[in-house]
């Protein structure tokens, strides 16, 4: 009994390449799909001023500065300096929100700021505004590992993300979890698969040639696999972020991320 | 008045077009298939394939997607996966049939199996609009791509099913 049990903690040891057994990754096994790429791509993301996502986050800073009525605080104005008050936000979402008892990701709290504390109309999903004032909040906490709230309210909500992830879907009967989890670092075709982990969303990819956000990845997969995509916004977005977040930690934040 | 006949004919185009669709979406059942033990003997259409189109299809990364997880015998092709056994000398191994259950549908051979079903509707979830109700591939391609990796005998040029 115990020499099957030693056996078989040894073929584990053993066994060769990183994807060899389906499931989750293991925590030494854990990194950011920057790894993937070659070095001119890292170069260029390490780069601000070669940056194509940075020309988005200076578009989000004027936002930032900029009061969107004469009645109505800029966000500055009440947050002040965003590199002090916003280090470490981002690091923290998807998180619960009081106000509308579910779980919001960035993006829908810079919208509830802008309609509850600026009397504004919040900003489409996806559109420039939106993606570069994220970008820029995100920015602040670059470096800094995910830190996915300890709250159980959350936690509903983070399961179902992990169902969604591991559930087959599609013409094609694909899962998330069914490369992301067990045939990371093998080519699909051309491209090496990712772990998938959300490090650095809103990111810029060479495909897009523009800033996007994780809901538009999250969608483009589900294309991929021949699946109905869910609408923009939608709350099985927000369980996919919540638990991609917390297999992610503590890899660190890089928005802006550049990705082929 | 000209407009307005020709707006309402391309109403008219439109809408039997829609039906056309709506048709074929509804009708179409696949054809019946019988597995005996890990196989299914009998072609689909009742006629052997073409192994050209089938090599065609193989290639074809929008349709037969096989190079997206098989690398093969096609020095040509570059960028071939490695999520899935090479299909090298796959003929050699396989018979047909078993060859056109595991197009038809793999997960009567291996329930976890990570091979789409190319000719099944059972099960599925969220297919995307324009795909629903349609297999990934018809009987005449299945058989078409069943009879070229068939003829694949040659010895496997990489056996490996990873990096």
């Amino acid at each position: 009994m115990i020499r099957t049990a030693t056996a078989a903690l040894a073929a584990l040891l053993l066994a060769p390449g990183p994807a060899a057994f389906p499931g989750e990754i293991a925590p030494a096994d854990k990194r950011s799909g920057f790894a993937e790429m070659g070095p001119a791509l890292q170069a260029m993301q390490r780069d601000d001023t070669a940056h194509p996502g940075m020309l988005w986050v200076q578009d989000g800073a004027d936002l930032w500065a900029r009061a969107p009525s004469a009645d109505a605080p800029a966000c500055g104005g009440c947050h002040g300096e965003a590199r002090a008050s916003m280090r470490g936000v981002a690091a923290r979402y998807p998180a619960w929100d009081a106000r509308s008892g579910r779980p919001i990701d960035l993006e829908d709290r810079i919208n509830q700021c802008r309609r509850t504390h600026q009397q504004a109309e919040p900003f489409a999903r996806e559109s420039a505004d939106l993606l570069g004032l994220t970008a820029f909040v995100a920015l602040q906490s670059r470096g800094m590992p995910l830190a996915p709230p300890d709250d159980s309210r959350l936690a509903p909500a983070r399961q179902e993300g992990r169902a969604l992830f591991e559930a087959r879907m599609g013409q094609l009967g694909l899962s998330c979890a069914i490369c992301h989890d067990d045939h990371w670092g093998r080519h699909l075709g051309a491209a090496v698969i990712p772990q998938g982990h959300p490090t650095g969303y809103p990111l810029y990819r060479l495909e897009w040639q523009g800033l996007g956000s994780l809901q538009r990845r999250l969608r483009n997969c589900m294309s991929g696999m021949r699946a109905e995509p869910y609408p923009f916004g939608a709350p099985e977005y927000v369980a996919l972020e919540l638990y991609l977040a917390e297999r992610a930690a503590p890899l660190p934040l890089e928005t802006p991320a550049l990705r082929p | 008045m000209r407009l307005g006949r020709r707006v309402a004919l391309t109403l008219l185009v439109l809408a039997s077009a829609a039906s056309a669709t709506r048709a074929e979406e509804a009708g179409q059942p696949l054809r019946p298939v019988t597995i005996v033990g890990d196989a299914i003997p009998a072609s689909l259409t009742g006629a052997a394939g073409d192994p050209a189109r089938g090599r065609a299809l193989v290639l074809d990364r929008t349709r037969g997607l096989c190079l997206l997880c098989h690398a093969g015998p096609f020095p040509e092709e570059r960028f071939q996966g490695n999520l899935a056994p090479d299909l090298s000398g796959v003929g050699a191994r396989l018979s047909e049939g078993q060859l056109r259950l595991r197009l038809v549908d793999g997960r009567r051979v291996n329930p976890q199996t990570i091979m789409p079903a190319y000719y099944s509707l059972a099960a599925r979830t969220r297919v995307a609009r324009a795909w629903q109700g349609r297999p990934i591939l018809e009987a005449g391609e299945i058989e078409d791509v069943v009879t070229f990796l068939a003829s694949l005998r040659g010895p496997a040029r990489d056996q490996r099913t990873g990096p």
